[in-house]
């Protein structure tokens, strides 16, 4: 894929449809790939990288591209061209600054799971057939894909693109996973039960805002958080019911243009399982205004920006009530 | 040389946590963190913590005086001075040498009485690595992790921990539990302690181009085209700042508590767009001078400051940690190899 994507780059570079390529670049190890732009020809064969490390959704540094001479060539993986979607549909990116091709994708590996699996120090990852050789420090050993797969991946919502100017690869659909089981495990519980979750993961925060940052969904010039006049830190709270509240009110904020790219979650350095807020309203929006996927095109209204006559009432809440 | 049995250590730290929290490496969600022992906590001998030592020190957040408002009266509160002993057991070597980066910059004039007052009553425990990650780089500014720092060091061999003290209170807290422990023979460890520095040897990233980052190059670096490249992927986020040993900007702010004002600091980041904001805004216009800021004062600036001494210990936090895995490893690579 790799060597098929890097020659497809160089085609458009060439023919000048495109002016420079954001992709991934490799890095000290097999893991720590870094999105970069690409100018030229020489730039890609020396660093350029796609493998199971490219987990990083590039479709958020599309927003800069809009103020860039010409044409920039992206490579979306499935999720993120939902993120992307979802960034034209609200006026973010503009779409004819931008050629995306459109990847197969068959999961991406989380390197935090290949360590809590057992490797200490994994310098090379390579992948045979469907599963990985984990080369450590130490030394090596097979381990099964579904074992370094990233959460996300393993509850993936499709494996189909949504957008692209073309597709590289054959992409099939996921089997049917289940996002929403873990939702569903926290509105089993008491309303105790879940407070004293949300609390345990969320005291866990030390506002380092790098699911904000690397939310396409958040995608304001300047963020409330950021405005000292708007009496709340973005370093660190005088309260720690101040760290709950940013969650809460950022999940409120990108509910129903959520995409569930879970890249949130990806890069919490604390491991606070963030997207479990933005599933929540999915499902929520799923089951009172019918079935929406956030994303999955440009045009269509949103639920919640919205109105029609079958929409629920406010009186849902009341209905619904406190478990 | 003393020693104590590995089965033996909760006797250990029921010794030292008495009459003072002794706070230890304990698994949790997020990664080994640093928490207070009780009866039945279990020591983590994970290679490092997932924040580092720092806090202890230096907290993220602070209250330092409260605003008590009556009418037309302003009561102003202290809050109580961080003056309880502890103990930290089972700081690794480069955190260990965090601290004595973050005593040159708090304990010079003006003294920071708050982190003066907490080095004075902390006793620092260190623990050899045996199985150093692959993102360890701590040799490259001189660490020796088989002679870590801090008051009483301590080598995990087989069945036993064997105790050395660098300092007069790590002696004190050695004596304090003198019953519990056993005689050894300094040479028990030799043998490990060589193993580990060949290990050493073999780290990916054990050598970093480090001898063009000095101050007689200050404008050079600062002006490198690289900075761009190098800067584009970040996202300003404070993930960096916030997991370093390193990092020790603050700011100073008020919060409305209903009925005064509280006065805390907490820890800043220069990847912040609200970092050293001034009347007419950051002085640092886009993300690719933050970023600069960030690595100009750990290779160039502070040691300009402090005899050449880099601040940075190479404990590889911010190369786990980067949501982008961009780190100073690769910028040190990107703009030291111009020069060497």
């Amino acid at each position: 894929m790799q060597e098929a994507m890097k020659a497809r780059a160089k085609e458009l570079l060439q023919s000048g449809e495109v002016s420079r390529v954001l992709g991934w670049r490799r890095g000290e190890f097999a893991y720590d790939v870094t999105p970069a732009f690409f100018e030229d020809e020489a730039a890609l064969e020396a660093d350029f990288v796609y493998d199971a490390f490219c987990g990083a959704n590039l479709s958020k540094y599309l927003i800069r591209t809009g103020r860039m001479e010409g044409r920039t060539l992206v490579f979306l993986k499935p999720c993120d061209t939902y993120s992307y979607n979802q960034l034209v549909k609200e006026h973010r990116v503009q779409p004819e600054k931008v050629y995306v091709i459109a990847l197969a994708c068959n999961g991406m590996a989380d390197v935090e799971k290949i360590r809590a699996a057992g490797f200490d120090g994994p310098v090379g990852i390579t992948e045979q057939g469907d599963d990985f050789v984990v080369q450590t420090l130490y030394d090596a050993a097979p381990l099964p894909r579904e074992k370094a797969l990233a959460e996300r991946c393993l509850t993936c919502k499709s494996r189909l693109p949504v957008a692209g100017d073309e597709t590289l690869g054959q992409p099939q659909g996921a089997g049917p996973l289940d996002r929403f089981a873990g939702v569903e495990a926290l509105e089993n519980s008491t309303a105790e039960e879940r407070y004293e979750f949300w609390r345990g993961e969320l005291s866990r925060c030390i506002r380092c805002n790098a699911c904000r940052n690397v939310c396409p969904a958040c995608s304001c010039e300047q963020c409330v958080f950021d405005n000292k006049k708007s009496g709340v830190a973005n370093t660190a709270p005088a309260d720690p019911f101040e760290e709950n509240l940013f969650h809460i009110i950022r999940a409120f904020h990108v509910a129903g243009r959520c995409t569930d790219c879970g890249e949130c979650s990806r890069v919490c350095p604390q491991h606070i399982p963030l997207h479990l807020l933005n599933r929540k309203f999915i499902k929520d929006i799923n089951e009172l205004y019918g079935p929406y996927q956030a994303g999955a095109d440009t045009e269509s209204r949103a639920p919640l920006t919205n109105f029609t006559e079958q929409d629920c009432e406010p009186g849902i809440v009341h209905e619904r009530g406190v478990k | 040389m003393k020693r104590i049995a590995k089965d033996r250590l909760s006797q250990l730290f029921d010794r030292w946590s008495q009459g003072r929290p002794l706070y230890l490496p304990v698994s949790t969600p997020a990664g080994a963190e640093l928490k207070p022992y009780q009866a039945g906590v279990t020591y983590c001998e994970a290679l490092n913590t997932n924040r580092s030592a720092k806090d202890f020190f230096f907290p993220q957040t602070e209250n330092m005086m409260d605003f008590k408002v009556e009418g037309k009266t302003i009561e102003v509160k202290e809050p109580v001075r961080p003056e309880e002993d502890f103990v930290l057991f089972g700081v690794r070597a480069c955190d260990a040498r965090s601290f004595e980066l973050l005593d040159r910059v708090f304990l010079t004039d003006p003294v920071d009485s708050y982190y003066k007052a907490r080095r004075e009553h902390g006793v620092v425990v260190t623990v050899s690595c045996r199985r150093p990650a692959e993102t360890c780089f701590c040799t490259a500014f001189g660490i020796d992790p088989a002679a870590p720092g801090g008051d009483l060091a301590c080598w995990p061999e087989d069945d036993f921990l064997y105790f050395t003290p660098n300092t007069p209170a790590g002696e004190a807290l050695l004596q304090s539990a003198a019953d519990l422990l056993e005689e050894a023979d300094e040479q028990q460890p030799e043998a490990g302690k060589q193993a580990l520095r060949e290990r050493l040897q073999k780290l990916p990233i054990r050598d970093l181009p480090l001898s063009s980052f000095s101050e007689d190059k200050l404008l050079e670096l600062f002006n490198s085209e690289k900075w761009g490249p190098l800067a584009e992927s970040c996202l300003g986020c404070g993930t960096c700042t916030f997991v370093c040993p390193t990092c020790q900007c603050y700011d100073i702010q008020d919060y409305d508590t209903g009925h005064g004002v509280r006065r805390f600091r907490c820890w800043d980041s220069c990847m912040y767009s609200e970092f050293t904001r001034c009347a007419h805004g950051n002085p640092r216009l886009t993300q690719k001078e933050r970023f600069r800021q960030r690595f100009m004062h750990k290779l160039v600036y502070y040691p300009a400051n402090n005899e050449g001494l880099f601040s940075c210990v190479g404990c590889g936090r911010c190369l786990a940690k980067c949501p982008v895995s961009m780190n100073i490893v690769k910028v040190a690579k990107a703009l030291g190899g111009e020069e060497s």
